[in-house]
C-alpha cells in the first residue's frame, strides 16, 4: 500500500499565525517508521499547535503536512490515520473500557465479531485482558492511560500522537509510564510522536528528540546527541541542568577559547558544535554539575582547578548537589557523591573544582531570547 | 435553594405584618374591578380618616373560594352576586348575617332590596343588601350583524368563526331560554334541570363548530371584537357600552328572551373584623354623588332609587340604545342557586369544553 | 465518649455548653429549610391529601371513602384531558429540547465569555414578565388582526387574515417560549462540564459529525437532558395561563379542569383528588423516562 521509502510523517514548512502571532514557524522534519520521536518545549513553544495541526484540528497558514507520503492537508481529521492520546486521556466516561475501545472501529463500520477480537487482542496487549466490562471511573491512573492508548492503536494508526498525557500522573506512576510506554512503542513497531516539556521524559523514551522553542525547531537529534553536543545555546541549557554563565571571549587557542564570566571567573572552553567565536564576543558558556570534579583542599597542595568554598549541600540520595562559591563570586552547582562517611564534603569547606574543556560548552551569546 | 431563608424571613414578617394592621382600623375589601376606584376610596378617606381601605380584587367563584378557604376570615366586606349567597352560606357557612338597622335601606330601590332580601333570608336573617346591578346578554356590530337578536343566533352557521361567548353558567341559561325552557324555574327539580342541560349540552357542542374561540375576560373579548374578527357574542353589559364609546356600530343586544340580570350585592364575611367600617362603606358608597363615580368606573347600575339617572352621559347613551322599556320589563333575575346545581353546571360545561367536535 | 467527658470534670461542662452553642446555632441555621418544606410542602400536600379523600353525601357532611378518585377513572373527559395534557407536554418538551440543544452548545462550547452572559440574558428575559403579560404578547403576534398575519399579508405571503391563535399550535409555541430557560440552564451546565478533548477524540478517532454528536455529546449530555425534560415536563404539565389564553374551543388543559373544580364547582373534594392524580401521573411519566434514559433521579436533577 505504502512504498517502504515514504516517511510516516513529513512536516515541511509548516506554519501557523494566529492574527498577528506566528505560533509555529516554518517547521521541516521527517519521522522514519517506527520511530519513538519526541518534540520537546517549553509551555507556549507551538508544539501543541504542531500536534494540532498533524491531527487535523487546525489549518496550517503555510506549508505541507504528509503521512505515508500522502498529503493530508484537505483530508479531515476523522479522516486521517493520526490518532491522538489527549493530555486528560478524553476518554469517554460513558461507555466502558470495551466501547471505548469499540467505538474506533464502529466509526470505519467494522463488523462485530471483528470488534469484539480486535478490542480483546489490543487489551491482550496493553496487559489489561479482563478490564473490557469495567467503567472509566473504576480504572487507576495507569491503567486509564493504556487504555487511552489501546484505544488508539486498535485502529491500526499511521503515526500516534501523545500529547503530554503523563502530565496529570503522580511522580512514582510517572517514571513507571515512561517505561512502559517505551515498551508499548517497541511492541506496537508505530511511530509515537510524543509533545512534553519534560526533558526527562524525552530523553528516557525518545529515538529522536526535536528541541522546540518559540515556535522553531532548535535541534533534531538522538537524546545523546542533543545532551552531549547541543548546537544552540537553548538546547544546551534546556536539555539536562548545566551551570551557566554570561561571559566575554579573552582568547582563542585552536579550537579552545579562554573566556571571562561576568563575575571574573577565567575559564577555558570549546564552542559549540557548528558555532564560531572571536576575542572580544560577548558569549554563553555551559558546564553541567556531572562534568566537574570537586577536590577537597589541603593547604600544601597546589591545583590548577578553581578555588571555592562550600556554600550549601542539597541531598536528594545519588543525585545530590554542592553549591560551591567561587573566589570569584560566581556560583557553580557541582554533583557530589555522599556516602555518609567521614571524606563527605561539608559546607564551609574549601575545595577546588575543575572539568575538562570538551564539557564546557559556549554559544555566543542571543541579543534576543 | 438560596432564596429560601428570606422567603422564609418574609413569610414570617408578613404575618406579624397582618397580625398588626389587623389590630387598627382596616377594612379589607373583597371586590370586583371597578368596584373600589381611587376616587371614591378617596374620598371615604377624607370622610373617614381612621379607616384604612385595602382591596383585593376577585370574581363570584374565587370570592368564595377565597372565604371558604378560611372559613370566612381575612375580609370585612365581600360583594358576591344575588345568586352566590343562599347555597355557599348553607354548604360553607362563610358569611354574617347583616343588622340592617345599620344600613340606611331607605335610599335602595326597592324592587331590588326586595329581590335580594328574598333571595338571602335564612332562618328569618338577611344576609345580603344590593349594590349595583347589570345584565348579561349580547352584543353585536350592527353593521355586519344587522338582525342579530337570540343567544341561539350565537350558534347560526351564517356567522361561523364570526361569534364568541364564554364558557360559564351564563351561556348555559341564555342557551336554555332560547330553546324555549325556563332553568330557573326547573331549580325546584333538579332531574329536570338535569333534561334541560343535556340539551344545552348537546346544543352547544354543535356550536362550537360555529364559535371562533371562548373568551376568558373583558380584554381578549374586547380586542376580538374591536378588531372585527369577530361580530357578535356573548357579553357582560358593561363592556359592551365601553365598546360602543369606541365605535357605535357595537351595541348591547338584549336576547329577545331576555337579558339575564344580576345584582352584586354586599356580604359580611363570617369572621369579618371590622363590622363598623363595613357598614360606613355600604352607605358612604350608596350616596348619590359616590354612586354616580361607582357607576363611572364599573359601567353598571347603583341600586339606588333613580340610580339610572345617576349614569354618565355617555353610558346613559349606551344603555338607551340597547333597552327599550319593554326590554328592561322583560328582564331575568338570576335564581338563587340551590346546592347541587354548581356541580350538575360544572359537568355540564366540562362537557362542552371537552368535545372535540366533529 | 460519656465516660471520657465524666472523667475532664472540671472540663466537662465548659465542653458542653460549648457544644450545645453549636447544636442551637446548626438547628436554627437549618431552621428557615426546615419550615419551608414543612410549612410550604409537607403541611398543604398532607390537607390536600386528606380533603381528596371526602366524599361528599350532603350539605356539610362528608365521609372518608376514595369517590374523588374513582370518579376520575369513571368520566372518559377527565383522563382523555389528562392523556392530552401529557401528549402535549412530551411535545413541548421534545420541542424545547430540540431548540435548547443547540443554544446550550453554543453557549457552553462556541461562545465567548460576554456572549455566553448575553445569551443566558436572552433567555431569562421571557421570566422577566408575569405568564399573563407573556401570554398576551403572543396574543398580540398571533391573532387573526395580528402582527404576524399583517405581515404575511403585507408580505403577500397570505392573500387573507390567517388566524394564528386558538389552537394548539399556539399553546405549544407558547410553552416552549415560557420553559426554555429551564431547558438550556441544566443542558449548558452539562455540556460545559465536557472537556472539548473529548469532542476532539471523537473526530480523531473515526467519527463524523454525526456519530459524534450521536455517541459522544448527547450520552454525554444526558443527565442535563434528562433532568432539563423532567423539569421541563412538570412546568408544562402544571402550567395554567398560558394553555388557556392561547387555546382555543378545542383545547383543554388539565389544570383547567382542577381549577374548574375548585372554583366553578366549588368542589375541592375532586380538585384536590385531581391535583393528586396530576401529580401521580407526572411522576409516573417522569419515572418511565428515567427508566428509558437509564438516568436515576439523584445522578440528574441533584447534579446539574
Amino acid at each position: 500500500m505504502t512504498t517502504p521509502t515514504a516517511p510516516d510523517l513529513k512536516c515541511s514548512g509548516v506554519c501557523k499565525n494566529f492574527g498577528p502571532v506566528q505560533a509555529v514557524a516554518d517547521i521541516s522534519f521527517e519521522i522514519p517508521s517506527g520511530t519513538f520521536f519526541s518534540i520537546l518545549g517549553p509551555s507556549g513553544c507551538g508544539k501543541t499547535t504542531l500536534m494540532r495541526m498533524i491531527a487535523g484540528f487546525e489549518e496550517p497558514s503555510a506549508g505541507d503536512i504528509f503521512i505515508k507520503g500522502r498529503s493530508v492537508l484537505n483530508v479531515p481529521p476523522n479522516r486521517r490515520n493520526v490518532k491522538m492520546v489527549f493530555q486528560h486521556l478524553a476518554l469517554f466516561p460513558m461507555m466502558n473500557v470495551f466501547e471505548n475501545i469499540a467505538y474506533g472501529l464502529r466509526c470505519i463500520g467494522t463488523d462485530r465479531d471483528e470488534i469484539a477480537r480486535k478490542v480483546q487482542d489490543v487489551l491482550n496487549r496493553v496487559a489489561l485482558p479482563d478490564v473490557g466490562e469495567r467503567e472509566i471511573h473504576q480504572l487507576s491512573g495507569g491503567q486509564k492511560q493504556r487504555i487511552a492508548i489501546a484505544r488508539c492503536m486498535v485502529l491500526d494508526p499511521d503515526v500516534l500522537l501523545l500529547d503530554e498525557p503523563l502530565g496529570a500522573l503522580d511522580l512514582k506512576l510517572r517514571e513507571a509510564m515512561k517505561i512502559e510506554l517505551k515498551l508499548l512503542q517497541n511492541q506496537f513497531d508505530t511511530t509515537f510522536v510524543y509533545i512534553t516539556h519534560d526533558q526527562s521524559e524525552a530523553l528516557v523514551m525518545s529515538d529522536r528528540v526535536a528541541v522546540m522553542n518559540d515556535g522553531r525547531f532548535e535541534q533534531i537529534g538522538t537524546p545523546q546527541e542533543l545532551y552531549h553536543r547541543p548546537q544552540t545555546a537553548f538546547v544546551a541549557g534546556f536539555v539536562g541542568d548545566s551551570n551557566r554563565w554570561s561571559g566575554k571571549v579573552t582568547g582563542t587557542r585552536g579550537a579552545e577559547v579562554t573566556l571571562e564570566t561576568e563575575g571574573g571567573t577565567v575559564v577555558r572552553s570549546r564552542p559549540g558544535d557548528g558555532t564560531k567565536v572571536a576575542t572580544g564576543d560577548a558569549v554563553e558558556l555551559f558546564v553541567r554539575p556531572e562534568f566537574i570534579e570537586l577536590v577537597h583542599r589541603t593547604p600544601r597542595q597546589k591545583r590548577t582547578g578553581l578555588s571555592g568554598k562550600v556554600d550549601n549541600l542539597l541531598f536528594n540520595g545519588a543525585n545530590s548537589r554542592a553549591l560551591v562559591r567561587l573566589a570569584t563570586g560566581d556560583l557553580v552547582e557541582v554533583d557530589v557523591t555522599l556516602t555518609g562517611g567521614t571524606d563527605d564534603v561539608k559546607p564551609g569547606e574549601e575545595v577546588s573544582l575543575s572539568w575538562s574543556t570538551k564539557n564546557a560548552v559556549c554559544f555566543p551569546a542571543r541579543a534576543a531570547s | 435553594m438560596r432564596n429560601k431563608m428570606p422567603l422564609a424571613g418574609l413569610l414570617a414578617a408578613s404575618l406579624l405584618f397582618g397580625m398588626g394592621s389587623a389590630q387598627a382600623e382596616t377594612l379589607r375589601l373583597l371586590t370586583w374591578g371597578g368596584y373600589a376606584p381611587d376616587n371614591v376610596i378617596a374620598k371615604f378617606k377624607e370622610k373617614y380618616p381612621d379607616i384604612d381601605v385595602e382591596v383585593t380584587l376577585s370574581n363570584n367563584e374565587e370570592m368564595i373560594a377565597k372565604l371558604r378557604a378560611t372559613g370566612g376570615a381575612g375580609f370585612d366586606l365581600a360583594q358576591p352576586s344575588h345568586d352566590r349567597i343562599y347555597a355557599p352560606q348553607l354548604e360553607y357557612n362563610i358569611y354574617k348575617p347583616l343588622d340592617l338597622s345599620k344600613i340606611d335601606t331607605s335610599v335602595m330601590e326597592p324592587k331590588l332590596l326586595e329581590g335580594v332580601r328574598a333571595n338571602t333570608t335564612i332562618d328569618g336573617e338577611v344576609y345580603a343588601v344590593p349594590h349595583q346591578w347589570g345584565t348579561s346578554g349580547l352584543m353585536a356590530d350592527k353593521s355586519k350583524a344587522p338582525d342579530f337578536k337570540s343567544w341561539g343566533d350565537l350558534c347560526d352557521p351564517k356567522y361561523k368563526g364570526k361569534t364568541s361567548m364564554r364558557l360559564k353558567r351564563t351561556i348555559l341559561l341564555g342557551t336554555a331560554f332560547a330553546m324555549g325552557d325556563d332553568p330557573f324555574a326547573a331549580y325546584a327539580d333538579l332531574g329536570k334541570y338535569q333534561g334541560i342541560l343535556d340539551k344545552v349540552v348537546d346544543k352547544l357542542i354543535a356550536c362550537k363548530d360555529v364559535i371562533k374561540a371562548y373568551w376568558k375576560g373583558g380584554d381578549d373579548l374586547s380586542a376580538m371584537m374591536l378588531s372585527g374578527e369577530i361580530v357578535a357574542s356573548e357579553t357582560w353589559d358593561s363592556t359592551a357600552y365601553k365598546l360602543y364609546g369606541e365605535n357605535p356600530n357595537i351595541v348591547f343586544v338584549p336576547p329577545s328572551t331576555g337579558a339575564l340580570a344580576w345584582i352584586d350585592t354586599f356580604v359580611i364575611p363570617r369572621k369579618g373584623e371590622a363590622d363598623d367600617a363595613a357598614y360606613k362603606w355600604i352607605n358612604f358608597v350608596l350616596q348619590p354623588e359616590i354612586s354616580k363615580l361607582m357607576s363611572e368606573s364599573t359601567g353598571a347600575i347603583v341600586a339606588v332609587k333613580g340610580g339610572k339617572d345617576l349614569l354618565p352621559d355617555a353610558l346613559k347613551a349606551a344603555v338607551n340604545a340597547a333597552f327599550t322599556d319593554a326590554d328592561i320589563d322583560n328582564l331575568k333575575f338570576f335564581a338563587n342557586i340551590p346546592p347541587g346545581v354548581e356541580d350538575m353546571e360544572g359537568k355540564a360545561l366540562e362537557k362542552i369544553q371537552a368535545a372535540t367536535g366533529g | 465518649m460519656v465516660n471520657q467527658e465524666r472523667r475532664l470534670l472540671p472540663g466537662a461542662g465548659s465542653v458542653m455548653k460549648h457544644r450545645d452553642a453549636r447544636r442551637l446555632s446548626l438547628i436554627l441555621l437549618f431552621m428557615p429549610l426546615a419550615l419551608w418544606i414543612v410549612l410550604l410542602i409537607l403541611l398543604p400536600h398532607i390537607g390536600m391529601g386528606i380533603l381528596s379523600l371526602r366524599e361528599k353525601i350532603g350539605p356539610r357532611q362528608y365521609e372518608f371513602g376514595l369517590a374523588n378518585y374513582i370518579a376520575f377513572f369513571q368520566e372518559p373527559i377527565y383522563w382523555h384531558i389528562m392523556a392530552r395534557t401529557a401528549v402535549i407536554s412530551l411535545l413541548v418538551t421534545v420541542l424545547a429540547l430540540i431548540v435548547g440543544f443547540p443554544v446550550s452548545y453554543y453557549i457552553a462550547k462556541i461562545a465567548g465569555p460576554r456572549t455566553r452572559g448575553a445569551m443566558f440574558m436572552f433567555c431569562l428575559i421571557p421570566l422577566w414578565v408575569s405568564d399573563l403579560i407573556r401570554a398576551f404578547g403572543w396574543i398580540l403576534l398571533l391573532r387573526e388582526t395580528g402582527v404576524i398575519s399583517g405581515i404575511l399579508q403585507w408580505t403577500g405571503l397570505a392573500s387573507a387574515p390567517v388566524e394564528l391563535l386558538y389552537n394548539d399550535a399556539a399553546v405549544v409555541v407558547g410553552l416552549v417560549y415560557t420553559v426554555m430557560l429551564f431547558m438550556i440552564v441544566p443542558l449548558t451546565s452539562t455540556l460545559d462540564g465536557m472537556d472539548d478533548a473529548m469532542i476532539e477524540a471523537g473526530y480523531n478517532l473515526g467519527g463524523n459529525g454525526l456519530t459524534v454528536l450521536r455517541r459522544i455529546i448527547i450520552p454525554y449530555a444526558m443527565p442535563g437532558i434528562v433532568s432539563g425534560s423532567i423539569i421541563v415536563f412538570m412546568l408544562t404539565a402544571g402550567s395554567y395561563l398560558t394553555p388557556v389564553l392561547l387555546g382555543g374551543k378545542y383545547s383543554s388543559w388539565f389544570t383547567q379542569t382542577i381549577y374548574d373544580q375548585f372554583i366553578t364547582r366549588y368542589n375541592w373534594e375532586s380538585g384536590a383528588a385531581f391535583g393528586f392524580l396530576l401529580l401521580f401521573f407526572t411522576s409516573f411519566v417522569v419515572w418511565i423516562g428515567l427508566k428509558l434514559s437509564g438516568q436515576s433521579l439523584s445522578s440528574t436533577v441533584a447534579r446539574s
